[in-house]
């Protein structure tokens, strides 16, 4: 025993495995489970945030603190660990410690472990209902409109938006009057650097692509460990949706406008934010 | 302007208890229950009492409803009887005969009835299914991406749409459709139920679904004010909450075996050919995906929600059935104990001296 601080510590310790083993905590509809999230799910992650890819953040302020808010951004990386960094840097650096719930492709929902997982840690799938649903009850909510052709775009693309999908999202932040934030993320681009493919493979897996990198498949599981680039987040300026009205919503002129409105605000902050960075790998370059 | 009401399925635990709080209620004149087989006895398991409820064994498969409704002016017919399983002897076509057919004779009797007002008609939220494409909360207008294609939930479907067609030809009559969530409550015996009295839960590994319960009073309340009261439409009914399977299992101290889903299917079907749980297809995709129901219509409708929320209703059927008390619960409580008197001993130990160094 290392004294009554020591003790503390060890009594909150065994009161979170008591409330564990009992089952006496609480979830959210969405299956949101904020302690599991906090303690467990997020503590794993977490050295990879600090250490590995030692993230920055910038313009914080530009998130609300306990509203609804839309926060945008592009997605990249061959394995989508921009959305844990992302969920991370918005617990962790965001003086409200806010939870992101993350609109995600249903290919994570049918997968068993991780489809659960995500549900725990407060996301849901990329749905107009489900993203009405949160941003009604004021939750911080996150997509990457480029979906799959942002995160398995081939390394020399690194950088450049994909197509913004169909514009769902912004929709969504118009029927429920909140502001979009965009979000820059840099550092993702270089962490599997995809310079190939397996479509075959990708197709009997029916996934939605095998990647080859210039260590996956070779180095077989060590070619999984991402390469240890610089990260920066950042948020920029919110752009507010409430002087629309909520039919507006359907009017697929505004709509596609306001996308390719967020998509440019999005790539410059991309620009400015990557050039602020300089080279990925600074220790070793 | 509810005189007389027609119960189904009174001698089930849920239309026995509506049945008997209708009964009891002085604005009511008469009560007729009706069911394939007498409700069991008072002293029995399970007994209810009746009050002035008047039983007529009808079997809803057949014409002879249509004789009861005609017969004794039924100004309101509550339609509980829908099975859930197979019952003992019976196999799953008679389960669909009675489900299905059962429900278009009783309405097309409806149909023909010059003094019916109101028709409540029990439902089930499994008509959503249960899919990783569905959204995570359904609301009573959310199109399942995967309708119910088996069992239970397809019956339930299937008489939600003569229910509808119904409503479109009797314009004039109030109806009201409920999908409840799984029952719970120490009367309640239903494949959940005995799902969660077995000394070890099989689950599917990688998958821990979200559940939502409705305790049975509350059932009964909604269903008592959808038989006084004019609410047309379709409404989910849940308790408040959400609670994950897994949560359920730690909550009643039950040890949770995760097994493959293929290996979940066959303990599935020897538990079915045991008679012990019958586990249809579509209870197996809820035990993947979980569902959850929006209640906000029902209690902006009736101005009054559900009182016990999911994880109390959960408790209460844990206690009741006392399944709680398991060898893990009473083993961290001990552990958690003796380590908490040491951490006590510890905090109070005066910080001022420094502990002396040997």
């Amino acid at each position: 025993m290392t004294g009554p601080d020591g003790a503390r510590d060890l009594a909150e310790l065994l009161s979170f495995l008591r409330r564990r083993l009992t089952g006496e905590y609480e979830i959210d509809e969405f299956g949101f489970d904020p302690e599991l999230t906090d303690r467990v799910l997020l503590e794993l992650v977490r050295p990879l945030y600090r250490h590995w890819f030692r993230v920055e953040t910038f313009g914080m302020d530009n998130v609300p603190g306990d509203a609804g808010a839309l926060v945008v951004a592009n997605h990249s990386g061959t394995i989508p660990l921009d959305g844990l960094m992302l969920q991370v840097a918005l617990h962790d650096d965001h003086p409200r410690r806010r939870a992101v719930r993350l609109l995600g492709a249903d290919l994570v929902y049918q997968l068993p472990l991780l489809g659960h997982l995500a549900r725990k840690s407060g996301h849901t799938l990329a749905c107009r209902e489900d993203a009405d649903r949160l941003l009604r009850k004021g939750e911080l909510v996150g997509v990457f409109p480029e979906g799959f052709k942002g995160v398995g775009k081939p390394f020399s693309e690194r950088y450049r938006l994909q197509r913004f999908g169909r514009g769902g999202f912004v929709a969504s932040a118009i029927r429920a009057g909140v502001p979009i934030v965009p979000c820059a993320i840099v550092g993702a681009e270089e962490i599997y650097p995809k310079i190939g493919d397996l479509p075959l493979l990708a197709r009997a897996l029916g996934l939605p692509y095998v990647p080859i990198t210039p260590f996956f498949p070779w180095l077989g599981l060590l070619g999984l460990v991402p390469l240890p680039s610089k990260w920066m987040i950042g948020f920029g300026e919110p752009i507010r949706t409430d002087e629309f009205d909520p039919a507006d919503a359907d009017d697929p002129v505004l709509v596609f406008n306001l996308t390719d409105h967020v998509r440019e605000v999005i790539q410059q902050h991309l620009n400015e934010l990557r050039l602020r960075r300089g080279h990925a790998f600074p220790p070793i370059l | 302007m509810t005189h007389t009401v027609l119960v189904t399925g009174v001698s089930r635990h849920i239309g026995a208890r509506v049945a008997s709080v209708l009964a009891a209620d002085p604005d009511i004149d008469r009560v007729i229950g009706v069911d394939t087989v007498p409700p069991p006895s008072l002293s029995g398991d399970g007994g209810v009492p009746a009050g002035r409820t008047e039983f007529v064994r009808v079997d809803l498969r057949g014409s002879d409803i249509a004789q009861v409704i005609a017969a004794a002016d039924v100004d309101t017919v509550i339609h509980m009887s829908l099975l859930s399983a197979p019952p003992g002897g019976g196999g799953r076509t008679f389960m669909k005969e009675h489900n299905v057919i059962g429900a278009m004779q009783l309405l097309g009797a409806c149909q023909r009835s010059a003094t019916i007002r109101r028709v409540v008609v029990r439902s089930t939220t499994a008509v959503y299914g249960s899919s990783p494409h569905d959204p995570a909360v359904f609301t009573e207008d959310t199109e399942p991406a995967e309708p119910p294609g088996h069992g239970y939930a397809k019956d339930a479907a299937e008489v939600e749409g003569y229910v509808r067609g119904f409503a479109r030809r009797r314009r004039d009559v109030t109806v009201s459709t409920l999908r409840f969530a799984g029952f719970m409550g120490c009367g309640v015996d239903s494949p959940l139920t005995r799902y969660f009295t077995q000394p070890v839960l099989p689950t599917m590994l990688g998958f821990d679904p979200r559940l939502q319960f409705v305790h049975e009073d509350d059932a009964v309340e909604v269903l008592r004010r959808m038989a006084t009261e004019d609410h047309p439409g379709t409404f989910n009914v849940a308790g408040d909450g959400v609670l994950l399977l897994s949560q359920c299992a730690r909550r009643a101290g039950l040890p949770s075996l995760p097994v493959p889903p293929a290996v979940f299917r066959s303990l599935g079907d020897l538990a079915r050919r045991l008679g012990l749980v019958a586990f249809s297809p579509e209870q197996l995709r809820l035990m993947r995906h979980g569902r959850v129901v929006d209640t906000t219509r029902l209690a902006a409708a009736l101005g009054w929600r559900p009182k016990i929320p999911t994880a109390a209703a959960f408790e209460e059927f844990v206690r009741a059935r006392d399944l709680a008390g398991g060898l893990p619960a009473a083993m961290t409580d001990l552990l958690l104990s003796a380590v908490e008197q040491a951490v006590e001993r510890a905090v109070n130990r005066p910080a001022n001296p420094p502990p002396v160094r040997r």
